[in-house]
């Protein structure tokens, strides 16, 4: 992965008006099975993240991830703070070992498995890992940014036939099913976002 | 305010401290209301509630400033009450130096009871793995 300064910060932007544009949705989504302030989380990290932007995108691409996974940690709060914020730091720690797809490929893949340490949830437990799982699946397939976007999406709606084992959505038992979990509906959204840029720009 | 030290303790203090994060504010100062009547301030407390807005949630600043003021070299126990607000202190501790990090628990037990039992183990000069311990008990 090749980022320059430019793409950084026009990721960065595309991200938080995706962010931005579906924070009531994802709201309501919570709602249904939880605490209803997942959009109102997502948009506080994301706005932070691009109030800093010119700054982050001006580190190298490892510390500019870290960067971001940690202003994500310390302004989204609520459950998805510490996953989204693990996933990031990780990626940028692992990046700065090496920088070819094979090395992305396994640094997204120790990434996702530390964020299911830190959730300590794995496959089918109706959460954002429910979309990173089949992501990283086709990242390793080498696959075209849109096809990994349309993975993501279908990704996503697959939780809805899910019951909720971890976070407040599993306090419902069995009436968690048939609601898409929030947390795996932001991930797509960002996940095709960035996938979308990817296609268009193609940086690498 | 949404956070803060219960109340100084006693500078003198080498008794385990007590953190209690809740993603409610008046939970939090409830329950350190609570430890605060059974052990005086012979124990370091303090508690954070609420996200950064002053909503309902957590947030890893706050709970970091909350082991901050509860600091004692035995060592803070500290008591959650749902899933975010245990993830986001497991955060906090991790942005702790490493000595300092390896001096706090995050304690698998109720938020009120296991924060009074805490504080009534630490006043009596208890280590942090003896604190921790005590309270576990009382998880289902
Ligand atoms: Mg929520």
């Amino acid at each position: 992965m090749h980022l320059d300064a430019t793409d950084l910060a026009a990721l960065i932007g595309l991200c938080r008006a995706e962010i931005d544009r579906h924070g009531e949705h994802l709201s309501a989504l919570d709602s249904a099975i939880g605490d209803g302030d997942h959009g109102a989380n997502m948009r506080r990290g994301l706005e932070a993240v691009f109030a800093e932007r010119d700054a982050i995108a001006a580190l190298p691409l490892p510390a500019a991830l870290e960067r971001i996974g940690l202003v994500l940690v310390m302004n989204i709060g609520g459950a998805a703070g510490p996953l989204y914020g693990t996933l990031l730091m990780e990626l940028g720690r692992g990046l700065g070992i090496a920088d070819t797809p094979e090395a992305f490929a396994a640094t997204l893949e120790h990434a996702i498995a530390a964020v299911a340490r830190r959730g300590r949830s794995g496959p089918g437990d109706k959460t954002l890992l429910d979309v990173l799982y089949p992501v990283q699946a086709e990242v390793v397939r080498r696959s075209a940014p849109g096809r990994i976007a349309a993975c993501a999406r279908s990704a996503a709606h697959s939780t809805e036939a899910m019951q909720a084992r971890r976070g407040r959505a599993s306090f419902l038992g069995p009436r968690s099913i048939g609601h898409e979990d929030p947390g795996a509906s932001s991930c797509a959204l960002l996940t095709a976002a960035i996938c979308g840029y990817f296609e268009e720009h193609r940086p690498s | 305010m949404n956070a803060r030290a219960a109340q100084p303790a006693s500078p003198s203090s080498a008794n385990v401290g007590i953190v209690i994060v809740s993603h409610s504010p008046l939970v939090a100062k409830g329950a350190a209301d609570m430890v605060r009547q059974m052990v005086g301030d012979c124990v370091p407390l303090a508690w954070t509630g609420g996200n950064a807005e002053g909503g309902l949630g957590t947030h890893v600043a706050g709970i970091a400033a909350a082991i901050e003021a509860a600091w004692s070299e035995a060592g803070v126990a500290v008591f959650v009450d749902l899933g975010g607000a245990e993830t986001n202190s497991e955060m906090a501790v991790e942005r702790l130096d490493p000595a300092r990090a390896a001096r706090v628990a995050i304690c698998n037990a109720p938020l009120v009871e296991g924060a009074v039992v805490a504080a009534a183990e630490a006043s009596g000069g208890s280590s942090l793995a003896k604190v921790v311990a005590t309270a576990e008990e009382l998880a289902p």
